[in-house]
């Protein structure tokens, strides 16, 4: 038993940390997450400068790291920095593109030459990749594609958009160059896309490999749940220093035990988030994995949105400003729970796999 | 037991019915429903309509130009427009400074003050609040020092709400540092243009502009516009608390936001079938409805004690917890039901490319907005401070 980070792994987390801390501010982050193109290109570039994204391959793919547990130290210290570039959607598309042999474009991508995103889902699509309606056909001039794709989070300016649709043979896997979206802001900062298709040419990846697509899905699920405890954990040390410095009835809030208690139920939670968290990265390889990462998935939904608020009600009124960093951060734990499935779809998910009793 | 409003009561009911159907306007009430903000213009409508009707300050008397109504009445009343997605009117000046002035003002003051607030001409907001002073309001620093005929003002109030829709402000301000915090108050009234007073926005969680603050340097304002005596703001404020607090339990709110639910949830499908036949949701949705529909009953037995005249002590507290919690509850659950889609969708996008009705597309804004709810009006912990203290009162 050992829950120590590994030398490598402490080593880019502090890299990372200090790389935010050092050029992401609250205020560069304001600028950049909730107009177009809802990031901030230089703090892209940095990314890929320090490898960020290449961590997400293994050796094999080009990269220098691959596992699910380079997945959690990243996406913690994205958390903790309420980072908004588009991470996750080169982290999933980046396992595609490999899984695919594209070796070419996952090189380009870790480069920081042009960026991927993932176009799963659809408007009455939230979690199962089985009653996904958008359909492929082959034609002549190759594959074209038609149906819709809502809410693909970091496509608003990504070249490239990876499209997962029906073949006749399952879960087909596509790529199409920068089609046109319908990009907006997300209430929590980042940009999100809707795609309508009609006929779109596409390059076919796999004509059948839901497996993948839900491989690279459950991963990015384990960044979701490491980003949501990075978040947490920064937000309840913020909300400590606040109890403690605020004064009223000639006394700091934080002296009152009512107050108190509320914070530790807050630090229990995020105990077990960080621990469910290092349950589904650790366990991703094993046979598993779903249900692993439906657990945290789970927790992390539920725990993520009380946390958020009890932090914004502890704080009183400057909790509920747009000036307050910590409101940021509470809103991103809870829009958290809308990506990939949130708690209520991975509760259903954990119910249909349940091992029967005997 | 019998848990019916009298046939009196429910022929008022049905008159207010429909009147609200007959008179709302059908595109406030879709700006109501969709979490907008509503313009002055459009809440100053719908206070034109009320106030032909001689409906637009429910708890003052006739000689006032109020209707007259009872505690239950204006239950009712106040149900009925929250149900029908009506706007709430500016409760400052309606609900607040008008009924302090009915107690505490002078003759002068009521004819001067409330025709105005009941015609729209004045837009009032209130000035309690500061950076330092929240929960503990009476620690509050802003200084009023009488200089001739004036008083001179000097601080900072914040949170002020709608500030920037308003022409005037009620304020409590120190006039005195002796004794207890408590008794060094005084609530006075301010016009916003008067020179040394300038507003400042604030911009809230969901990107919204709803309060301000508000400074004063060397601000004089004419001791006329003293409210009750100087250094009784304290009971004048206390007495405004107990009419902040009138439909505080927001039961209307709430039925209005299941309906809300229950509508979505047969609109939207997600994996394979309609959030309404999704189990986890029909669960959630049915718990809190059970909630609801104890809590409508709790508010009828304090309503029913209030009208028989028992002193009022910790009921409020009690409703507004639990009001606030189911209120919040709903927010969850209607932000929840839409899944990825509760982005915001933009406004400017056509119908067909809507994945959302038009109505839920602000859903997560408006969930953060509502996040003020527990905090406002007296925080949650501070309602239970109160109820607490009575409990264990020795
Ligand atoms: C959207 C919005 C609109 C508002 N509109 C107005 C307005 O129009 N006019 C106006 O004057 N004010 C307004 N307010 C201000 C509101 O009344 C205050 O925010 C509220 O009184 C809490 O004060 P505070 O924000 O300073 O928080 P604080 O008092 O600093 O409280 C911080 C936290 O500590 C808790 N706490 C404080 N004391 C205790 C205690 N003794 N025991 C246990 N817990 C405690 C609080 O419950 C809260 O959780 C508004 C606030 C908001 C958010």
């Amino acid at each position: 038993m050992d829950f120590n980070l590994t030398e490598d792994h402490q080593m880019l987390s502090d890299t990372l940390r200090r790389f935010l801390a050092d050029n992401y501010d609250i205020e560069t982050r304001g600028r950049a997450a909730y107009a177009a193109p809802y990031h901030a290109p230089e703090i892209w570039a940095g990314l890929a400068e320090l490898g960020i994204l290449g961590a997400f391959l293994t050796e094999d793919q080009g990269g220098f790291g691959g596992t699910a547990e380079d997945v959690r130290v990243i996406f913690e210290e994205l958390g903790r920095g309420l980072c908004a570039e588009p991470v996750l959607g080169a982290l999933m598309g980046l396992h595609l593109l490999s899984r695919a042999g594209r070796d070419d474009l996952a090189q380009a991508i870790i480069a920081g030459e042009g960026r991927i995103a993932l176009a799963v889902y659809e408007p009455q699509v939230a979690c199962d990749l089985k009653h996904i309606e958008a359909r492929a056909q082959e034609t002549a001039d190759g594959w074209q594609l038609t149906g819709r794709k809502s809410a693909i989070y970091g496509a608003p300016g990504a070249q490239h958009l990876l499209i997962v649709a029906q073949t006749g043979q399952g879960q087909g896997l596509f790529l199409a160059a920068a089609p046109e979206l319908i990009p907006a802001a997300m209430v929590d900062g980042g940009g999100v896309a809707d795609l309508v298709m009609d006929d779109l040419p596409a390059e076919c990846l796999s004509p059948d490999c839901a497996d993948w697509i839900e491989a690279a899905l459950d991963l990015g699920r384990v960044a979701l749940c490491a980003e949501a405890v990075g978040a947490m954990d920064f937000l309840i040390d913020m909300t400590v220093d606040y109890l403690k410095q605020r004064k009223q009835f000639g006394r700091s809030i934080g002296s009152f035990q009512a107050l108190q208690h509320r914070v530790v139920d807050m630090m229990v939670e995020l105990e077990q988030c960080r621990s469910i968290t290092i349950s589904a990265a650790a366990r991703f390889d094993g046979p598993d994995r779903g249900r692993q990462v439906s657990m945290a998935k789970n927790l992390i939904g539920r725990m993520g949105t009380r946390v958020a608020e009890e932090a914004i009600q502890l704080h009183g009124g400057i909790g509920m400003t747009w000036e307050y960093p910590g409101a940021h951060y509470a809103k991103r734990l809870i829009m958290i729970d809308h990506q990939l499935g949130d708690h209520n779809d991975h509760v259903l998910r954990l119910i249909a796999s349940q091992p029967k009793a005997a | 037991m019998d848990l019916e409003f009298s046939p009196a009561e429910k022929a008022f009911r049905d008159e207010v019915r429909s009147f609200l159907s007959d008179h709302l306007p059908r595109q406030i009430a879709d700006k109501v429903d969709a979490g907008k903000e509503l313009t002055k213009e459009e809440t100053l409508q719908w206070q034109a309509i009320l106030h032909a009707r001689g409906w637009a300050a429910p708890n003052w008397p006739v000689d006032y130009g109020g209707p007259g109504w009872d505690a239950v009445q204006r239950h009712i009343f106040a149900e009925e427009c929250a149900l029908h997605s009506a706007p709430r009117l500016p409760a400052f000046g309606l609900n607040m400074l008008g009924p302090v002035l009915l107690k505490f003002g002078t003759e002068d003051q009521r004819r001067a003050i409330l025709p105005r607030i009941l015609d729209g001409t004045d837009w009032w907001c209130q000035g309690y609040s500061e950076p330092g002073a929240g929960s503990d309001l009476a620690s509050l620093k802003t200084r009023a020092i009488r200089d001739g005929g004036d008083y001179v003002v000097n601080g900072q109030k914040t949170w002020t709400t709608l500030g920037q829709h308003a022409n005037k402000i009620f304020c409590l301000v120190r006039t005195s540092t002796e004794g207890k915090p408590q008794e060094g108050i005084s609530f006075l009234l301010v016009d916003l243009d008067t020179p040394g007073v300038e507003m400042r926005p604030i911009r809230l969680i969901d990107g919204g502009h709803e309060v301000n603050e508000v400074f004063f340097t060397d601000a004089r304002v004419p001791v006329e516009n003293l409210v009750g005596e100087e250094n009784q703001g304290w009971t004048i404020a206390k007495y405004l608390l107990t009419h902040e607090r009138t439909n505080i339990a927001g039961v209307g709110f709430s039925a209005r936001d299941l309906a809300r639910f229950r509508k979505l949830s047969g609109q939207l499908r997600r994996d394979g079938r309609s959030i309404a036949d999704n189990p986890v949701y029909s669960a959630r949705a049915a718990e809190i409805e059970a909630e609801l529909e104890a809590l409508r009953i709790t508010n009828l037995r304090m309503l029913a004690n209030a009208r028989d005249g028992a002193a009022e002590g910790a009921q409020s507290s009690l409703l507004k917890l639990k009001g606030t919690q189911i209120r919040q509850a709903l927010q969850e659950l209607y932000r929840s039901a839409l899944g990825p889609h509760a982005a915001p969708e933009p406004d400017d996008l056509s119908d067909n490319e809507r994945v959302v009705p038009a109505e839920s597309a602000r859903a997560a804004p408006v969930y953060f907005n509502h996040r003020k709810l527990s905090i406002f009006g007296g925080s949650n912990e501070i309602q239970r401070n109160i109820v607490a203290k009575e409990l264990f009162r020795e």
